[in-house]
């Protein structure tokens, strides 16, 4: 029961006014942000960094948590009410949830990705208070060669997730990694990709990075392409719910949440393999089939749930470990490092209560998400109308803010500049955002267990495969990598269905075929680096 | 959505890929470069040193860009992103984005002498109108005021670094 009076301790530091002032703050900034169009969860937390800057720890988590949430949740009333979401986790929530509006039940819709949203973050935190002190303790037993094995794990996951090309991914993971690298070597001093420009030597800050390649790419990205006719939004009036629309949400909300939590804790890419799987179950399981396609409510339901609860998932490895395994994540670790607070294994023992206070401010923040939203949906639909030209340019005018203000030097935009041509770059050839991001966080933390792995055994390479940890991690891995072959071998072993080969390996596999066809469009249309179905077995 | 439609091998579709291919090799030879300048410093306390890693990135990327290539050649695609606000039927609007550079460079190189709050509306207002703004003057009032907004509350309020420039002592 320690967990449980620690949990109570935040509590007690988070119940303050000004402290719930700032949680609200929080979920009002981050729901008003995320609701605008083109801007996701990771780039919503990106723009908003510099406001924590200026604030103590606890207290900028605080602000977080908010932040974090209410992100989230303007994402998905961005996808219900605009269709053509933001980002890869909303995809499956605009399927249904889009026709739903369009049918005119753009209320419900919206009241059951809230209060599924709710339950689903709600219980999410309630297993990371149980789950996240349990990591820690293994955790904190764990020596280099564990650590670099999860991190190899975290690399594969994340540059093979659904729907994307593999090369594709990796190249990604790699530009991440080459960035990680700039900088004075942390062992010797020696300096490497820093070209004898002194502002490198501290190498890059994560904050541009995040900034560059989120906020700046997505809107160079964007004001490339730019509609002359802004999509049309579906008005919207009070949310609520029939008692029918109770009695179909409910199971959904629990399922998407049993799907998403698992998805989010361990390192494998975050929200779209658990959304998927939420809307698949959810339409095998609905006693209404028939409108899968065209507005079902449980289809809007379960996926939601499954998004939170899998952002809240996101916070076990973020907070036992010290690994991102999602763009928000690594954001937030960004800003945790900032304050010059090493996150790994041992926060918990060293900083208990900005821990214990995030976490209850995750409660307080997901609450008043609650208590707020439903009343203020028509006022946040109509941030939808914002004029276009205003909205990127306000983008533009935060990236740069953030980015000077991370240390108060010019160079940082003429770097941001260049990360951003990099995103629009990596937008324009559909390399995924993700293993990039994760690259530049974890690269520098492998590097540095890879050699403490490398000096523990002398320069001996078995030194890598210390446990029986480490082989599960590295069988991982290889699993992982060597998949499309392995498929294929199966697929051959069952007698040749060539029509089906290679979407990625990753995939659900839905057996029935006819209806699956939204789905399969959603999923490889969304540009996550999605590659025509002749080429993946390239890597 | 159909195979068919997706598959024409032998002919290399998006031939600005090819490009990327070239810019990760580039990458590649630039990290082996700078790493063979690194002098070797391995010891008994750090057997791999600093070349290690970076040799292996760079080779690693040069790998990648002929897998890629390799991709592309067979007809591989990567899928340009889709978004809100996106139309991906029209070309790439390079004279908006080039306006964008423009202004954001302008910022850039003005911030530290004219300050955020002049620089900043500046960026704004430029932006906005390389967006397609034409209420020339909504949209510095706009700009002005979340300059002078972000400034006080930043700034002022929260201490975080940016400059008043020309204006210090006023504002």
């Amino acid at each position: 029961m320690d967990n449980l009076n620690a949990l109570i301790g935040g509590f007690g530091d988070v119940l303050t006014p000004l402290n719930l002032l700032l949680a609200l703050l929080g979920v009002i900034i981050g729901t008003a942000v995320g609701v605008l169009p083109g801007i996701g969860p990771a780039m919503t937390v990106a723009l908003l960094l510099p406001i924590t800057y200026g604030l103590e720890p606890t207290q900028g988590l605080i602000l977080f948590a908010g932040i974090f949430y209410g992100g989230m949740y303007g994402g998905s009333t961005t996808s219900i009410l605009l269709n053509t979401p933001g980002e890869s986790a909303s995809v499956i929530t605009a399927l249904e949830g889009n026709k739903m509006a369009k049918a005119g039940r753009a209320a419900q819709a919206l009241a059951t990705a809230a209060i599924g949203s709710f339950v689903a973050g709600s219980i999410g935190t309630v297993l990371l208070v149980f789950l996240m002190p349990q990591v820690v303790e293994y955790a904190v037993r764990l020596g280099s060669p564990e650590y670099l094995a999860i991190i190899a794990v975290a690399f594969v996951g994340v540059t093979a997730v659904l729907g994307s090309s593999r090369i594709r991914g990796v190249a990604a993971l790699l530009i991440g990694l080459t960035f990680g690298l700039v900088g004075l070597d942390k062992t010797t001093g020696q300096q490497r990709m820093t070209f004898n420009i002194p502002e490198l030597n501290d190498g890059i800050d994560v904050v541009v990075v995040a900034v560059g390649i989120f906020a700046l790419g997505e809107a160079l990205w964007v004001a490339a392409h730019l509609r002359r006719k802004a999509a049309e939004v579906i008005p919207v009036g009070q949310p609520w719910m029939s008692r029918q629309d109770w009695k179909r949400s409910w199971k959904p909300w629990l399922r998407g949440t049993a799907f998403g939590f698992p998805f989010g804790a361990i390192p494998a890419g975050g929200a779209e393999i658990p959304t998927v799987l939420s809307y698949t179950a959810e339409r095998k399981l609905s006693k209404h089939p028939e409108e899968f396609g065209k507005g079902a409510i449980e289809g809007v339901a379960g996926p939601e749930a499954a998004n939170n609860a899998s952002a809240a998932g996101t916070l076990v490895p973020m907070l036992a470990l010290g690994l991102p395994t999602n763009a928000t994540a690594a954001i937030m670790l960004a800003a945790i490092e900032g304050w010059g607070i090493q996150p790994g294994p041992t926060l918990l023992s060293r900083e208990p209560a900005m821990v214990w206070a995030l976490i209850a401010s995750l409660f307080i923040g997901n609450t008043l998400l609650l208590v707020l939203n439903l009343p203020l949906a028509p006022t946040w639909a109509k941030l939808l109308r914002i004029p276009r030209p205003y909205l990127y340019a306000g983008i533009l005018f935060f990236a740069s803010m953030g980015a000077y203000a991370a240390n108060g030097q010019p160079f940082d935009l003429y770097l941001l500049l260049l990360l951003g041509i990099i995103g629009f770059a990596m937008r324009r050839f559909g390399l995924p955002v993700l293993p990039m991001i994760i690259g530049v966080i974890l690269g520098p933390l492998a590097e540095l267990h890879l050699r403490r792995s490398l000096q523990v055994s002398g320069g001996e390479w078995s030194g890598l495969l210390s446990s029986p940890f480490t082989w599960i991690c590295y069988a991982i891995v290889v699993v992982v990598l060597l998949w499309p072959l392995i498929a294929s071998v199966i697929r051959r072993a069952r007698g040749g269905d060539d029509g089906d080969a290679g979407r990625g390996g990753a995939g659900p596999d839905g057996s029935d075929d006819d209806a699956r066809d939204p789905l399969v469009s959603a999923t490889t249309h969304f540009g996550r680096g999605g590659n025509p179905p002749d080429s993946t077995g390239g890597f | 959505m159909s195979d068919a439609t997706t598959r024409s091998p032998q002919r290399v579709r998006d031939r600005a890929q090819l490009g990327l291919c070239a810019a990760l090799a580039g990458l590649g030879v630039l990290i082996l470069v700078d790493a063979s300048r690194i002098g070797q410093a391995t010891s008994s306390n750090d057997p791999l040193g600093p070349r290690a890693v970076p040799l292996f990135l760079g080779v690693a990327l040069l790998l990648v860009s002929g897998l890629y290539l390799l991709d592309v050649l067979r007809g591989g695609r990567g899928e340009e992103e889709e978004g809100e606000d996106v139309d991906l039927d029209s070309r790439a609007d390079w004279r908006t984005l080039g306006l964008l550079a423009f202004f954001f460079l302008l910022n850039a190189v003005t911030i530290d002498r004219l300050g955020w709050v002049i620089s900043g509306s500046i960026l704004f207002w430029g932006s906005a109108f390389a967006l397609g703004n034409r209420h020339h003057i909504r949209g510095l009032v706009i700009g002005v005021a979340l300059a002078l907004v972000t400034f006080y509350g930043f700034a002022i309020g929260l201490g975080v670094n940016l400059p008043a420039g020309i204006l210090q002592g006023i504002l």
